[in-house]
């Protein structure tokens, strides 16, 4: 462990922190502008945060200690999961105690905590939430690991560290599978971070809401760390999208020099990411809830067809 | 083997998974409108695999044919369909005989067949691309499942001619192209059979006021 | 004197029958049960555990009892296996005793102290199960264990359904005893010998030793509870008391596994890779349909049976695995396999009996199995319900717990087994790597829906806001066990080293030297593949927590108001307008609607009463058992035409089989 390995970790847990936001705000300004509307600033997620960290919280009154401790379990995770993601660089102390199976795990983890926490108050629509919540995530979760293996196979590592250094350094090589799961990466992605064609982050709209109905019972604080937990998820699986699809630019041990240079290349390609998610949005209508299991299945299927195209090509 | 063929080699090789990714979009689309959209996608996929392969071996002939399926494929029968849809007012969602995500499973257990079929031949070929035949043959095995799961004729005049697509592939692909005599042929037949299965289609709805072929069954003698 | 282990281990025997004879002597008197035989049927489980740790890297010891019938002493043998699975047996015993101890109450179906008696010797017939070095002594202790058993599911013997599932429950393990006593039948190569001993020195030819496999694999799979031999699973491990269940569902089952090991990899030398393939499409489909089972079940006991279902079909999926690398020569990767599998086997021990106990916990506190009238338990109970929790974070397989860690060891064999000599297998393996993702995610599925419709939310019925929390001997008991779930789910390093002799014994590889290497973090092959560190894990959340929980008291404030839930604009809100267990259920119940045999009774809009009800039947039943009973009863009743009441009739009977014998012997 080096000192400039702790640097660099230090840097991306701040850097993930502070940019997840910024993202947030960057991506619902490209929506308002797509859609012809004027525009929030880019900072208004921040704005918002401290508005809500500001306001008191109110509990119900039979909430249990377990509602009161998922936002800090779930804003814990993506902190974590924020961390293990090679992002600047490949040097990462923390990044040898979780490898891609722990990190879908990780997820799973905040995951059931967050519905737990939906179902603790016992209204119809926690409730409610809860179950669409997991209804996706038992696809999703599998479908991401998948997505995962699939670059594992190809560098033989499911150490995500590994994975990015193989794939970053390879000479010019095409991967076929990893084309199926570019795709299905997507849709995993859109639905894990309630996205339009799954869910919309913008409505409360009853019918159709999926991640609003889990949180609805939160209010001050405990929303605050909810939400800036959902922009570090959409940081953490944009991070995951570059590193396995894009990993150019990522700095290596002993290169401070790459990891400067790192930095920017980073915000150029999540503000590049961040635009093509709003046009995709944008363009796509949201579905039944019924058809998202099929969707989500489809993902799952194309990330396994991924694998099988891989061993077929290899041999 | 040089640089330049390893990546010509791995250049067909990302086509052809495209190829196959498309079979499998085609098996999830309800749609007919999307999936007149997969098909064109499907040839221009062919005609991008079809040059490299001809840039590849030097043979000029390849570009030929790559010509005609560019004409054909990409521009024709897709404005062919166009037509036929808008004409017919079939635009809507077409429901499938089997789910969707079964279909899919199956197509997977046939994928996993077909490239067990075909590894043993790629390891005789001596083409560029060795892996390539499985996915054509996957291609054509998904094409033909379609065909059996749509209940309506339009879908299925469809998944015949995204086969026809997979056995283009895999001519071209693991053979360098069939003699032109043969695909000029092919070519034709593939015109002149969209020309009647259109007509047909036609008849169908004059007579059923539907295209579900499923009202074929009446025609059956008891 | 001299002691080595397996006297020790005697002794933990000898000890359990003699406080399962004392429990005879106080019949009725149910203080002196709960009190002082539990607990020290306890004790004597943590003994069994110490020696049993001990013993692991030791070399094999072996005893011969002069017991039984005279020319056929009982032979018994403690290797690294043997040690292993009593490791488990003593540890989860002494956890599910010590709950025992505070559980059974005055005027519940059987005295106490039959039941004492019932409990002590179906934990002394498991210990024997895995000490037995020969067939014999092996088929008596596995009788014994299945009747045991059968009795303490038959508690509540007055209730019909617990009579049924008693029978058949029986039934089938003894359907199962038969086939595991044909299989040693063929393993003894007609040397007559039916020592462990004399059947590892046999070379079987393929065919027979395949026979042998088919034959082991549906005894033991019988006991195990495998698809399609499961159906008596979920109707036994409801019936029977709470600590039963956690002892036939975290333990008992586990020794079909070990049967299942002892017979492949140590009788059975030699493994062919067809093998592997069937025991993986077996196990995942096992897998599969449990957890799917699981998901829609209503009564809490049910899902937790069916969720034993879902872990066993893990396991064989496992074993399947290994058998393909042991057969393909790669002992490292089988090694890797059988890794997973012997942890699995340990943290669902662990788990699956806190799980049960738990549900023992709430159903004396509520008088309700039913997941439909039970809710908001976290309030009443709380420390039955954050116990719970840990079981069931462990058993949705989440880091940090035990759970993941075999999940993870699973996988990770998966991946590295590209380069298996076929393609075909080459390319199954993913898919079969995706179905235990989806299996695992599954499982998180149904444990949310376990823990929120028990433990959170509004109470469902009236009498649940008088619950009370478990009692203090339950307290112990549970907290031994999530001490347990704890321990496999942090160090798993040293937990590996543990299991590194036994998978040298069975598979000639173990992961413990490269292991052991790298300190904190788990690395199963080099740490540039894979790399695992659940401390690190844990602490970096813990962390995060706490910085973030103690940024924001100091940069704003931490204000709180408690006001009643938002109401959705409705008049008022209760507790029936939240999800209910089949609510929760349906979306698998659509999903995987092949799966269930259902039957929906819907209303008319012009129903004075409209009442909705569904029920989800496994097809199992109706496909195979019903068509089976019949051709038995068909059978019964052609042979019940021999039956003429005529004293010449049978006589002539006699005379015909007594020709038919000389004939037979003068040739």
């Amino acid at each position: 462990m080096s000192w400039l390995g702790v640097f660099s970790q230090l840097l991306e847990i701040v850097m993930a922190l502070l940019l997840a936001p910024l993202l947030s705000g960057w991506i619902n300004q490209w929506r308002a502008w797509l859609q012809n509307k004027s525009a929030p600033s880019v900072l208004q997620p921040y704005r918002m945060l401290h508005k809500l960290f500001n306001k008191e919280s109110v509990l119900a009154e039979h909430a249990s200690p377990l509602f009161r401790g998922a936002p800090y379990i779930v804003f814990g995770c993506m902190a974590l999961a924020s961390a293990i993601i090679p992002t600047l660089s490949t040097d990462l102390p923390l990044s040898p105690a979780a490898d891609a199976i722990a990190l879908v795990g990780l997820f799973a983890f905040a995951r059931v905590f967050i519905s737990l926490a939906a179902m603790d108050v016992g209204t119809s629509f926690g409730t409610l939430g809860a179950r669409r919540e997991m209804l996706i995530g038992f696809l999703a979760e599998p479908a991401l690991l998948m997505v995962l293996f699939s670059a594992s196979l190809i560098s033989k590592s499911t150490s995500l560290t590994t994975i990015v250094e193989t794939l970053a350094h390879r000479d010019l090589t095409i991967y076929p599978s990893l084309a199926f799961a570019g795709v299905a990466f997507i849709i995993v992605s859109l639905a894990e971070n309630a996205r339009v064609p799954v869910d919309n982050p913008a409505t409360h709209l009853e019918l159709t809401m999926i991640h609003e109905a889990l949180i609805l019972e939160y209010s001050g604080r405990h929303l605050a760390l909810l939400e800036w937990g959902a922009s570090l998820k959409l940081f953490a699986y944009s991070c995951i999208g570059l590193a396995l699809f894009l990993p150019w630019g990522i700095a290596e041990a002993q290169a401070p020099l790459a990891l400067l240079l790192a930095m920017p290349v980073l915000i150029l390609k999540l503000a590049i990411g961040g635009a093509l998610l709003a046009v995709l949005e944008t363009v796509s209508a949201k579905m039944r809830i019924f058809r998202v299991p099929e969707f989500l299945a489809t993902a799952f299927l194309l990330a396994v067809i991924g694998m099988l195209v891989h061993i077929l090509v290899r041999g | 083997m040089t640089a330049m063929t390893e990546l010509v080699g791995q250049l067909i090789n990302l086509l052809a998974s495209i190829l196959l990714m498309l079979a499998f979009a085609m098996i999830s689309q309800r749609r007919i409108l999307s999936l007149i959209h997969l098909f064109t996608a499907q040839g221009a996929v062919l005609v991008a695999a079809t040059v490299v392969v001809g840039y590849a071996t030097q043979q000029p002939h390849l570009y030929l044919s790559a010509g005609i399926t560019l004409l054909l494929k990409v521009i024709l029968i897709p404005l062919l369909l166009h037509r036929v849809i808008a004409r017919l007012d079939v635009r809507w969602d077409v429901e499938t005989l089997i789910n969707i995500p079964t279909t899919m499973i199956i197509g997977i257990a046939l994928v996993i067949f077909a490239f067990d079929l075909a590894l043993p031949i790629s390891k005789l070929s001596v083409s560029v691309a060795r892996g390539t035949l499985g996915i054509a043959l996957a291609c054509v095995l998904l094409s033909f499942l379609m065909m059996i799961t749509r209940s309506k004729a339009v879908p299925q005049v469809i998944a015949f001619l995204s086969m026809e697509n997979g056995l283009f592939f895999a001519a071209t692909s693991a053979t360098y192209g069939m003699p032109m005599v043969v695909e000029l042929g092919i070519a034709l037949d593939v015109l002149v059979g969209i020309l009647i299965l259109g007509v047909f289609m036609f008849q169908i709805r004059e007579q059923f006021d539907s295209l579900d072929i499923s009202h074929l069954e009446k025609l059956k003698e008891d | 004197m001299n002691w080595v282990h397996l006297d020790w281990v005697l002794l933990v025997v000898a000890a359990w029958l003699l406080i399962g004879v004392a429990g005879v002597f106080a019949l009725r008197r149910l203080t002196l049960v709960a009190r002082v035989l539990f607990p020290a049927g306890g004790a004597f489980g943590l003994l069994l555990f110490g020696v049993a740790l001990s013993s692991v890297m030791s070399s094999p010891e072996v005893a011969v009892l002069p017991i039984g019938l005279p020319s056929l002493p009982f032979h018994f043998r403690l290797d690294s296996l043997s040690a292993f699975f009593l490791m488990v047996i003593g540890s989860v015993s002494a956890g599910v005793s010590a709950f025992a101890a505070g559980y059974f109450r005055k005027g519940e179906g059987t005295p106490p102290g039959l039941l004492a008696l019932e409990y002590h010797l179906f934990l002394a017939s498991m210990a024997l199960v895995v000490l037995a070095d020969d067939a014999y002594a092996f088929m008596v202790m596995w009788e014994t264990m299945a009747l045991s058993s059968f009795f303490l599911v038959t508690a509540n013997h007055r209730i019909v359904e617990i009579q049924r599932a008693g029978y058949l429950y029986l039934l089938i393990a003894h359907i199962g005893a038969i086939s595991i006593l044909l299989c040693f039948g063929v393993l003894q190569a007609n040397t007559g010998d039916y020592t462990f001993a004399s059947m590892r020195v046999q070379a079987l030819s393929p065919f027979w030793a395949s026979v042998a496999f088919l034959l082991a694999l549906f005894g033991f799979g019988a006991k195990a509870g495998i698809v399609p031999l499961h159906v008596w699973l979920p109707e036994a491990h409801p019936a029977a008391p709470s600590p039963v269940s956690a002892l036939m569902s975290g333990v008992m089952l586990k020794t079909a596994i070990y049967g299942v090991l002892r017979v492949f990899f140590d009788l059975l030398h030699t493994t062919v890779w067809w093998w592997g393939l069937l025991l993986l499409a077996v196990g995942l489909t096992t897998a599969l349909f449990g957890v799917v089972f699981a998901a829609v079940q209503v009564d809490m006991k049910r899902l937790l049976a069916y969720s034993s279902i879902e872990n066993i079909g893990l396991l064989f999926a496992g074993i399947g695995l290994t058998v393909l690398f042991s057969a393909f020569g790669m002992q490292p990767m089988a090694a890797l396999a059988l890794t997973a599998v012997l942890y699995h086997v340990a943290s669902h021990a662990f788990f699956k009996s806190l799980l049960f106990v738990g549900t023992g916990a709430v159903l004396h506190a509520t008088g309700e199995r039913n997941l439909g009238k039970l809710g908001g338990l976290i309030r009443t109970m709380p420390w039955v319900a954050w116990v719970t929790l840990v079981a069931v974070l462990a058993s949705a397989g989440l880091p940090p717990l035990g759970g993941f860690v075999s999940e993870w060891l699973l996988l990770q064999s998966f991946l590295f087994s590209s380069g298996l000599p076929s393609s075909f297998l080459d390319m199954l393996i993913p898919v079969f790597a995706a179905l235990i993702a989806l299996i695992a995610a599954l499982a998180g599925y149904t444990m949310v829906k376990f823990f929120g419709v028990i433990f959170l939310g509004q109470p469902r019925e009236e009498k649940l806001a008088r619950a009370r929390d478990a009692g203090g001997w339950e307290r112990i008991g549970m907290a031994w066990l999530v001490g347990g779930c704890l321990a496999l789910g942090l160090f798993p390093v040293q937990f590996i080293a543990l299991i590194d002799p036994v998978t040298r014994v069975l598979v000639g590889a173990g992961l413990g030297e490269t292991v052991n290497d790298s300190g904190w973090l788990l690395v199963p092959v080099a740490i540039e593949r894979a790399s695992y560190g659940p401390a690190i894990f844990l602490l970096g959340v813990a962390a995060s927590f706490a910085l973030a929980f103690l940024l924001v008291r100091l940069l704003y404030h931490g204000r709180l108001r408690r006001a009643a839930p938002w109401d959705c604009g409705y008049r008022w809100q209760n507790a029936r307008m939240q999800d209910t267990a089949e609510g929760f259920g349906q979306p698998i119940r659509q999903i995987f609607e092949p799966f269930f045999r259902m039957e929906r009774e819907l209303p008319t809009p012009f129903d004075a009463e409209p009442r909705y009800r569904v029920s989800v039947a496994d097809h199992f039943w109706h496909w195979l058992y019903v068509p089976l009973g019949r051709a038995v009863e068909r059978l019964a009743s052609l042979i019940g035409l021999l039956q003429q009441g005529r004293i010449a009739v049978y006589l002539l009977y006699s005379f015909v089989t007594l020709i038919a014998v000389l004939v037979v012997v003068k040739q």
